[in-house]
């Protein structure tokens, strides 16, 4: 049995924005189907008294108090953007699938 | 094509039920955001309230804020929610550009606070509305999308992103769906925000204003048949103000009672609230909840708060507004509905404090809900932003007591204190108001008045004391509205009696 299907490859790939080719796809489906069995057997050798593990450090309420640290100037906040205007992130228009 | 006749609202609702659900967005009024210490505050300049935490660059590490889900557990408590021993935050991953990062820090199937209750009422009666969850979220920076009518997205060719405002702690509750309200549908949702608001602004936990967007509710609405099950429903967003929530709730279901009449189906849809035809156009598709392949946050450590913790906080708690003005209005004598105009003035804690400053519960109803909430109106400001503080409005009522002032020229004085001339008695002494009590100078003018109106005096005298009106006013003329009407009155009936 395969652990991930060629359509949810796509569905993952469509989710993911990223434009994937008919043969990406089955080789993709190929490889993740791989790593998705390796990572399945895991489950064969867990006892029902082993819960989940999502975080690897047995620490909670890690908090910090609400107080203000200063952050990046305008300019550095914007440094990195590959475009900027009027002080802000100048981005491509989005939402086109959804408009 | 078919010609529809648009159904009224009362056949709607004879036809078709209602099922309502609420989700309302609170931004918390923190100093710092939920993940990082960049400060909160409204309308800074683009962009200079971040960090790399926040702007989710290579490296950074998120740390939740105490204050935050010390709020968060506090909405809870006041919604009678049961608090969760341990929980998580997850990360909802999607790709549109108000988030940095492509994720949203969220909760998903472990929220902070779950299975509770408020209690809201609507024309007298109780509607209980079931609390399905309380979680903890980060808010989304800011777009301006250019190319489009009026910054909407739609038409839009590119956007420009602030994230000043990503990342500042967000708090979301989610009611149960609600049925059986009927016609009062669109009544029970505004009631039930209202009711929230009031709650959340107790806490003192945000300022909840929803024209700065720091409390925003979306809405969803279905209609069924009776005995039928529930309809698909959609969402509405972007309804902010009270008044559009009703509105939004009513014209939903309208429309879809149009649909449903021509043999239609729902779309489960994001629906859009204009507020200025008050209707709802579609918008995005809702993609499914999976879509957005929420995973446990790994930057975080779960939260697991100290049961004593939150029994300190529940302790803690203030009495909830409802009950809160149920005890007032009795307190104060009013009528439902006197209190009911207290309320939805935004009164009750600056009428409480007037009291408090020494003033009577009726002198203090009386200057909130009369001159200061007609200047307000004017002025297009919240009560509570007019300028005029509580023990201003105690101290003006107790000149107007003492009958150093009558209530025309306490309005005088009220323009002093907006004008920030200072304290109403200062005001009264510096702009020389003070009422002529003055025997000797208002008898002189009581004097004048029946010399220069001997034919009114003549009435008086024969015992039309109606007559007395236009010597009074001759009077306060003469005094330039500085003298007590009532004193002026007495003074001319005694001296033409005796006379």
């Amino acid at each position: 049995m395969v652990a991930i299907s060629r359509d949810e490859v796509a569905h993952l790939a469509r989710l993911a924005r990223l434009a994937v080719t008919e043969e990406e796809l089955d080789t993709f489906a190929g490889q993740l189907d791989v790593i998705l069995q390796s990572v399945a057997r895991v489950g064969e050798v867990v006892a029902a008294d082993i819960p989940p593990t999502s975080h690897s450090i047995p620490l909670t309420n890690v908090l910090r108090d609400d107080v203000v640290r200063p952050g990046l100037g305008q300019d550095a906040a914007l440094s990195g953007a590959p475009d900027t205007d009027q002080g802000r992130f100048r981005v491509p228009r989005i939402l086109e699938e959804e408009a | 094509m078919s010609t529809t006749v648009s159904p009224t609202y009362d056949d709607v609702v004879a036809r078709y039920e209602p099922v309502l659900g609420l989700e309302v967005h609170v931004e918390l009024g923190t100093n710092t955001k939920m993940f990082c210490g960049c400060p909160t505050g409204f309308g800074a300049v683009p962009n200079t309230q971040v960090c790399p935490v926040c702007l989710g660059l290579p490296g950074s590490l998120p740390v939740a804020n105490r204050a935050a889900i010390e709020a968060t557990i506090r909405i809870g408590l006041a919604l009678n929610c049961s608090i969760a021993t341990w929980c998580r935050f997850a990360r909802k991953n999607y790709f549109y550009p108000d988030m940095p990062k492509n994720f949203q820090i969220s909760q998903y199937d472990e929220p902070l606070c779950s299975e509770g209750w408020l209690d809201v009422e609507v024309d007298g009666e109780l509607v209980r509305v079931g609390i399905e969850r309380v979680h903890l979220e980060e808010d989304t920076g800011k777009s301006l999308h250019l190319g489009g009518a009026t910054g909407r997205i739609h038409g839009a060719r590119e956007s420009l992103v602030d994230y000043n405002r990503a990342g500042i702690p967000l708090v979301e509750i989610v009611t149960k769906p609600v049925p059986g309200t009927g016609a009062k549908a669109p009544t029970v949702a505004k009631a039930y925000v209202a009711e929230l608001r009031d709650v959340v602004r107790s806490l003192g936990v945000s300022d909840v204003r929803m024209e700065q967007g720091s409390l925003r509710c979306d809405v969803n609405t279905s209609l069924n048949l009776p005995g039928r099950p529930w309809g698909t429903r959609t969402e509405t967003k972007n309804v902010n103000s009270l008044r559009s929530v009703e509105r939004a709730v009513r014209s939903e279901m309208l429309r879809q009672s149009l649909v449903l009449d021509a043999g239609g189906r729902i779309t489960q849809e994001t629906r859009h609230f204009h507020e200025d035809t008050g209707e709802t156009t579609s918008g995005r598709s809702k993609e499914t909840a999976t879509d957005y392949r929420y995973l446990p946050e790994p930057d975080l450590v779960p939260l697991a708060p100290d049961p004593a913790w939150v029994e300190r906080l529940r302790v803690a708690l203030p009495e909830a507004p409802r009950l809160r003005h149920q005890r007032i209005r009795a307190e104060w004598g009013l009528t439902e509905l006197e209190m009911q105009a207290v309320v939805n003035a935004g009164a009750v804690e600056l009428i409480e404090a007037t009291v408090a400053a020494g003033a009577t519960a009726d002198g203090a109803r009386k200057w909130w809900l009369g001159e200061l909430s007609r200047r307000a109106n004017e002025s297009g400001v919240e009560l509570g932003s007019l300028g005029v503080r509580p023990v201003q409005v105690a101290e003006l009522q107790r000149l107007v007591d003492e009958g150093k002032i009558n209530d025309k020229l306490a309005r005088v004085v009220l323009d002093g204190v907006l004008a920030g001339e200072g304290s109403p008695a200062e005001i009264m002494v510096a702009r020389g108001l003070e009422v002529v009590s003055d025997t000797g100078a208002l008898a002189a003018a009581v004097d004048a008045a029946v010399a220069a109106n001997p034919a009114v005096a003549e009435k008086i005298r024969d015992g039309k004391v109606a007559a007395a009106g236009v010597l009074v006013g001759a009077v306060m003329k003469a005094t330039r509205g500085q003298a007590d009407a009532k004193t002026v009155r007495d003074m001319i009936l005694s001296r033409l009696s005796a006379g």
